[in-house]
């Protein structure tokens, strides 16, 4: 029953969504408050509705019910209770129900609680309008609550790599991202309609715009996090086209949460605002296409199907086409209210915008440069990592180098020479680091060397200028540093952030060493200055798959550190293996070993790698999102409930 | 001239979409095998449990050929078992068998119990040769031509239309081209 349930709360919800979706456009061309608070409460409703939907399809889930085909094809006895749960979004009906609802929950979070504005009421309208065409792309082609007849006596397993506590909470976190654009689209969409692109547009929008962005960058971490140790590869970050897919809105959204700055403080780049709103959530709509429809080969694509991807594409035309022709029509008429000079923050704020949108763009070109090519010619080929490797890196270099000082210019006209008296303690650091990294690296990893020097340019610039803004070393600095402006802490914390996520990269990426060796128990395998001796290897069972284990003592310089276990499993009903690398972890790096096949003369295959520094890419990004919710709470806080004349305030 | 400028962004996301919809016919299971055009790889296959006969490379040589890779364990291969089985009964080309990560004797049980389709099977307990061939998962089969080159790779089960209409047509062709010494 719960299926057949689920399925007719998933319909209402179709229907509610469209209510949300018409009611705000007449009542804010009428003018009538009425019409606009009913479609606050369909958004609730929606809410509701996709809420009982999902928890229906979990029910099937966590109940093993295999009649349910959806719960047949994902999930079988023995798998673990928790991933019998988190199997509800492990699959693709499952994940696009996931979809819906985090846009129904933000859709009902602006009803309840973003302001009773026109613009509001038409940002609600847009977003009804797209959890219409998710549901209906639910029910029509990704049916999660089909039932199987006669009903199988065992499921056919979640895949193992999904059966992880990292891939258990990433694709929340990332379809929070995804979705939280489209209440920047939605705001982007209802301010062209009505023709207001500005400095209250920006202060109603950011918000949005920056939770997003925090919950993408969240989701993109977790999931290089879990690349890094369940794939047992060594990396943490393959340039696949799913990753691709979600790092382009996060570069656009970088370049919106910026650029929505300079407009809500100085009115300026109005038109250019709006188009990265539309971008970031369009990059993120080609996202979900990507993985959905198959056009690109991925080890991510678990669903493919054309009738799907067709569905999709029309989508994405109606939502992107449409906003981009409304953009096309109303965008010329938006004129900044004020000009500034080149030396200022808002031009500062401008180079950012200019080299992350051509990061994006590189991205972008190497993502589905095969599928031009493929649809062009029919020849198949693949843009690898060397690409991005090659082309990526300079982008990130430049965008370390102007940071601290764009951020310490002031508005519509600053001055050098104050910028460099905030940073000169920063300059001097960073040069004294990076003649010292380059001195031990000489000569193989000097690029590195100076990555590092950059890295710590752009972060001891952003604290300095701190320092410098609260004279750190006068009397009541501590005051001063807890009156600051919240977004002000937030900015400071997202550039240190960014530069320790620079750094961690840097080290793990560049500075790994590695080795593959064969090994006997009692062999020892060394990787840079670690030696990890095997110990043992046995086997075991878990509860729906059988495992080696190895076990391991590493030492560092003939002193013993721990014993690590690194594991080999096998599922058979999906006949797949897993690696669980074995990872130690401090602040100057990690070590990673992981064990591969016996052979009968030689041993086991073991790999190990040193990556130096990897520990601070985790640590940065949680700065980074940590910095980001600093700056949404701060500015709502901060925002006045109701402004008059800023918003066009509706009496009820 | 400045209305222009804002047309570019809605007219660069047509073209987009347009070769988006061109894509989508792709199939996108098709993964590029480095296989491909290239000679099978060499192995030497003990035989399973209560066959004589070993599997080698060389028996892919002189005649176009399937080689299937499956496994006891294998719940998709339970699905395509009965293709197989209609399969080797048309008799269009041979189907060898590699028992891929089977416990001793189980593979052999397993065919006793449903039917054998295969020329012959190799027992590839160790799963060597299937990383060889390249193997991602069960089952997967590749179509061989008579020089003993990989021509193709069809992952997952066979369903009777992938095999009318995508490898029996591809068999027949191989077998009529003269051979290209």
């Amino acid at each position: 029953m719960t299926a057949e349930i689920g399925q007719i709360l998933l319909i209402f919800a179709g229907l509610a969504a469209l209510f949300q979706g018409v009611f705000p456009f007449l009542g804010a061309s009428l003018r009538d408050a009425a019409l606009m608070r009913a479609a606050r409460r369909a958004a609730v409703a929606q809410f509701a509705l996709v809420l009982g939907a999902f928890c229906a399809l979990a029910y099937a889930h966590a109940t093993s019910d295999f009649s349910v085909r959806n719960v047949f094809e994902n999930s079988h006895t023995a798998k673990p209770f928790i991933y019998k749960l988190t199997g509800v979004w492990g699959n693709h009906e499952g994940s696009m129900l996931l979809w819906s609802l985090i846009l129904a929950a933000f859709g009902a979070a602006a009803a309840l609680f973003g302001r009773q504005s026109a613009l509001a009421a038409r940002a609600l309208g847009v977003q009804g309008l797209i959890a219409v065409a998710f549901v209906a792309f639910i029910v029509f082609t990704s049916n999660p609550f089909l039932r199987l007849f006669p009903q199988p006596a065992d499921g056919q397993d979640l895949n193992p790599l999904l059966q992880d506590p990292g891939l258990a909470v990433h694709p929340p976190f990332l379809y929070l991202g995804y979705v939280g654009f489209s209440m920047t689209f939605a705001f982007a969409v209802a301010g062209l309609i009505s023709g207001r692109i500005d400095e209250a547009w920006a202060r109603e929008t950011r918000p949005w715009a920056i939770a997003a962005w925090v919950f993408l960058t969240i989701g993109i971490a977790l999931g290089s996090w879990w690349a890094y140790y369940e794939l047992g590869w060594g990396g943490f970050w393959a340039w696949d086209p799913v990753e691709n897919a979600s790092f382009m809105p996060w570069l656009a959204g970088t370049a919106l949460i910026h650029s929505i700055r300079a407009l809500e403080v100085r009115g300026a780049f109005r038109a250019w605002t709006a188009l990265l709103a539309i971008l970031s959530f369009s990059l993120s709509l080609i996202g979900t296409f990507l993985v959905r429809s198959g056009v690109l080969t991925s080890v991510h694509a678990f669903a493919t199907d054309p009738a799907r991807g067709l569905f999709i594409l029309f989508i994405l035309g109606g939502f992107i086409g449409g906003a981009l022709a409304l953009f096309a029509v109303r965008g010329p008429n938006l004129r900044s209210s004020t000009g500034f000079e080149p030396v200022s923050r808002e031009g500062g704020l401008l180079a950012n915008n200019m080299i992350m949108v051509a990061a994006c763009a590189t991205v972008f070109i190497g993502t589905f440069y095969p599928l031009f090519i493929d649809v062009a010619t029919g020849e198949r080929l693949s843009v690898g990592a060397p690409y991005f490797n090659a082309v990526f890196p300079p982008f990130m270099a430049a965008a370390l180098a102007i940071l601290s000082p764009a951020a310490s210019l002031a508005w519509k006209k600053g001055s050098v020479k104050d910028a460099m008296r905030r940073l000169a303690p920063a300059a001097a650091t960073a040069a004294a680091i990076a003649t010292l990294a380059a001195w031990f690296a000489w000569p193989k990893s000097v690029a590195a060397a100076l990555g590092i020097g950059l890295a710590v340019w752009a972060g001891a610039g952003a604290i300095s200028d701190l320092a410098v803004r609260v004279r750190l070393f006068e009397r009541y600095a501590g005051a001063r540093l807890a009156n600051l402006p919240r977004s002000y802490v937030a900015m400071i914390i997202g550039h240190v952030g960014f530069a320790i996520v620079a750094i961690g990269v840097i080290g793990a990426g560049a500075l790994k060493s590695e080795t593959i060796v064969y090994a006997r128990e009692g062999d020892t395998v060394s990787v840079g200055g670690f030696d990890a001796r095997l110990l043992s290897v046995t086997e075991a069972r878990g509860p729906n798959y059988e495992s080696e284990i190895s076990a391991f003592e590493v030492s560092r310089g003939g002193k013993l550190l721990s014993t690590l276990h690194a594991e080999r499993r096998f599922y058979p009903v999906r006949g797949m293996q897993t690696t669980e690398a074995a990872i130690a972890s401090d602040l100057t790096g990690d070590l990673y070993l992981t064990i591969g096949d016996y052979n009968v003369e030689r041993g086991w295959v073991v790999r190990a790698w040193r990556h130096p520094l990897t520990i601070w890419m985790w640590i940065g990004a949680g700065l980074i999102a940590l910095g980001g919710t600093i700056g949404v709470i701060g500015e709502r806080r901060r925002a006045p409930v109701r402004r008059a004349g800023a918003a066009e305030a509706i009496s009820a | 001239m400045k209305r222009l400028v804002f047309l570019i962004p809605v007219l660069a996301f047509a073209v987009m979409a347009i070769w988006f919809a061109q894509g989508l016919d792709r199939d996108p299971r098709y993964i590029p095998s480095m296989l491909i055009n290239q000679p099978a790889p060499e192995f030497n296959l003990q035989p399973i449990d209560g066959r004589d006969e070993a599997f080698t490379s060389r028996d892919l040589k002189g005649e176009v050929s399937m080689v299937n890779i499956f496994g006891s364990w294998c719940a998709s291969c339970e699905i395509e078992h009965p293709v197989l089985m209609s399969i080797a009964r048309e008799g269009v080309a041979p189907i060898y068998g590699l028992d891929w990560k089977d416990r001793p004797g189980a593979g052999a049980q397993w065919l006793m119990a449903r039917g054998d389709p295969y020329a012959k099977i190799g027992d590839d307990a160790e799963g060597r040769v299937a990383i060889d061939f390249g193997v991602t998962g069960a089952p997967e089969t590749f179509v061989v031509d008579k020089e003993g080159r990989v021509r193709h790779k069809h992952v997952g089960p066979i369903s009777e239309d992938d095999w009318r209409n995508v490898l029996k047509p591809m068999i027949e062709d191989l077998k009529s081209a003269p051979p290209s010494y």
